[in-house]
């Protein structure tokens, strides 16, 4: 059984009478919260972040973790910590009956550091991220202390927290709300949260059973175990198996919650003989939703907390820890000084767009899973029939599509292309990962850091526009692919000719990158003008 | 890209139409209703075309709010 760590609460100053006003205050140390404030206090940025308990996420809860997660992990310095205590896997079957409909593979081409996903408990990965944050001093973390009241003023924003020693007042430039699908710092705000309820319970088992299954994703529709629904197998670590099963609108969550109501459900899936013991277990229903604006002036929302979906895809945690990523950096040069406020607008447009991305594949797989109409439900039927003989039906079958990153394609931050491209790397797209050679590491994305970056192919930038490029105040340091070493700019060898062929990478191709390592322009030759005009773009100084 | 064709294309329609309806015989209306949506699905992949799928779609549900009685009371 997990043990559980407990973080100890502390007495804070300001009950004793000293004031405090913070740059950042994030609220809530869940995933997306942690991610946040480790990647602004990495930047040097102060941050106090608040947490109602003391202690990691009760029961597993969230366990696929993305390819683009581990990747900013990585960035943030706990990747190597998640990745290896996780399981790996990139196969996913579909079943239809006892039958093999479909199966897919999220990573079926080699060459990239990390892999389509790991499964792993989120009171693990949440202990993952404590740790890291624990080693960086300017973040402190207040365990079991209560935001109670939030008042937003022109120039900051003030804060009530309650503690089991009384209530102190805190303030803040920047809020960022990451409290969750109940928030109440939403709530307390009133703001809206609107969207679609499904009509649909689920039972989630994670039982300890010792079994030499693979580490696939299984999906199976109507299988002779457990007719009519709807049933998803995943592994994580430490023997620990997650089972979710699909129980219809009319069963009774508190029921099905007992152990002598699930024991048969698992008995007849797993058969007679398996040897298994219940870890935890919950029924949850699930609705699409998010909120209109995730920027509500000095208040930005992150997570579940701006929006919801279904469990099918994994793209709950994913995104909002892509949440954290594109909000950290903006909100630092906000901070400094090098950008306008109006960069946080860029925050919401492009998350806001990803959210609906979310959503629109969200309400897609569960319109399959769990069809609304029997002609819906006859249409799927027909896809699963025909699945099994005829490839394109495959495609149509829908057992959650798996979260990927967000495209940015219309932000505001990127430059239009002038240029001939070919390849997926358009701008907005986030940076493709390459097996190289160098001082920093054996992948492309090591080098990339959390600021700008010109990725350029062959020696076309020499020190001096390399050195001219990174004074611009924003800052932004050369990474050479190939070509002649220079004292300016860290170069790599593209060992197996793969980053050329990710970003058509041709000698004088420039990619300028974003501190979220999303592409923001590129061109087929350096242009000193054209990346100082790009730099302004992207950080909404225009 | 194409339009949908709605002039006669099918060389022999009364051939077609008894294939049709043959292709229900001996079936619950469960089961035909199953035949009928993957006969859609295996036509419509095999059409292929997104504006022409669009515009059949569109053919398919025209009138029939106005035209088809419903049991609501």
């Amino acid at each position: 059984m997990y043990q559980y760590p407990t973080y100890e609460y502390r007495r804070p100053p300001e009950l004793d009478g000293t004031s405090r006003h913070c740059p950042v205050v994030v609220v809530g140390a869940g995933p997306v919260g942690l991610t946040v404030a480790i990647d602004l206090a990495q930047r040097g940025i102060a941050v106090l972040l608040i947490d109602d308990d003391n202690t990691v996420s009760m029961g597993s809860r969230a366990i696929c973790y993305s390819k683009r997660t581990l990747e900013i992990l990585d960035r943030l310095g706990c990747g190597e910590t998640v990745a290896s205590k996780g399981v790996r896997w990139h196969v996913g079957k579909v079943y239809q009956g006892s039958e093999l409909a479909y199966q897919f593979d999220l990573l079926p081409d080699s060459g990239h550091r990390r892999p389509a996903f790991v499964n792993l408990q989120q009171y693990h990965f949440e202990e993952c991220l404590v740790r890291r944050a624990q080693d960086l001093p300017a973040l402190e973390i207040r365990w079991r202390q209560r935001v109670s009241e939030v008042t937003q003023q022109a120039d900051r924003v003030d804060l009530s927290v309650t503690t089991d020693d009384g209530e102190y007042a805190l303030s803040c430039d920047w809020l960022i709300a990451c409290d969750g699908a109940r928030s109440p710092v939403r709530q307390m705000l009133g703001l809206d949260f609107e969207g679609q309820v499904f009509r649909d319970r689920f039972l989630i088992a994670d039982i300890h059973m010792t079994s030499d299954f693979p580490a696939e994703r299984r999906f199976w529709f109507d299988p002779p175990f457990h007719p009519n629904q709807s049933v998803l197998l995943h592994r994580q670590p430490d023997d620990i198996w997650r089972v979710d099963f699909q129980l219809g609108w009319d069963a009774d969550p508190e029921l099905e919650k007992r152990a002598d109501r699930i024991m048969p459900r698992l008995r007849a899936m797993l058969g007679p003989d398996a040897r298994f013991e219940i870890e935890w277990a919950s029924v949850y229903t699930f609705s699409c939703r998010r909120m209109q604006k995730f920027r509500h002036g000095r208040l930005l929302f992150a997570g579940d907390s701006a929006h919801l979906v279904s469990p099918f895809g994994a793209r709950g945690a994913n995104s909002g820890i892509q949440d954290a990523d594109n909000l950290a950096w903006k909100l630092e040069l906000v901070l400094r000084g090098l950008a306008p406020e109006v960069l946080l607008d860029s925050y919401d447009s492009e998350r806001v767009a990803a959210a609906d991305e979310s959503l629109a594949n969200s309400t897609r797989a569960t319109d399959f899973i769990t069809p609304k109409s029997p002609v819906s439900r006859c249409f799927r039927d027909a896809v699963l029939a025909l699945a099994r003989r005829h490839p394109f039906a495959r495609g149509l079958v829908n057992s959650g599509r798996l979260s990927v990153p967000s495209v940015l394609a219309r932000s505001p931050l990127n430059t239009a292309d002038r240029d001939t491209f070919a390849g997926a790397m358009l701008p907005g797209t986030v940076a493709a990962d390459a097996p190289v050679e160098g001082e920093a590491g054996a992948w492309l994305l090591e080098y990339l850091g959390g600021g700008f970056v010109l990725l350029v192919f062959g020696d076309a930038v020499d020190d001096t526009a390399a050195r001219a490029v990174s004074e611009d105040p924003i800052g932004c340091r050369v990474v050479q692919v190939g070509g002649a070493q220079g004292a300016a700019r860290l170069r790599v060898r593209d060992v197996q000719g793969l980053a050329a062929a990710r970003y058509d990478g041709k000698a004088g191709t420039c990619y300028l990158l974003r501190p979220d390592q999303h592409v923001c322009a590129r061109w087929r030759a350096f242009d000193a003008d054209a990346v100082r005009a790009a730099l302004a773009c992207a950080t909404a100084q225009v | 890209m194409a339009t949908l064709d709605t002039q006669a294309n099918i060389p022999a329609p009364d051939d077609f139409y008894e294939a049709l309806i043959g292709l229900h015989r001996d079936l619950s209306d469960a089961q035909s209703a199953l035949v009928n949506a993957k006969l859609i699905l295996l036509l419509a992949n095999h059409i292929g075309d997104p504006q022409v799928l669009r515009e059949a779609m569109a053919a398919a549900r025209e009138d029939v709010l106005v035209s088809v009685p419903t049991h609501a009371s």
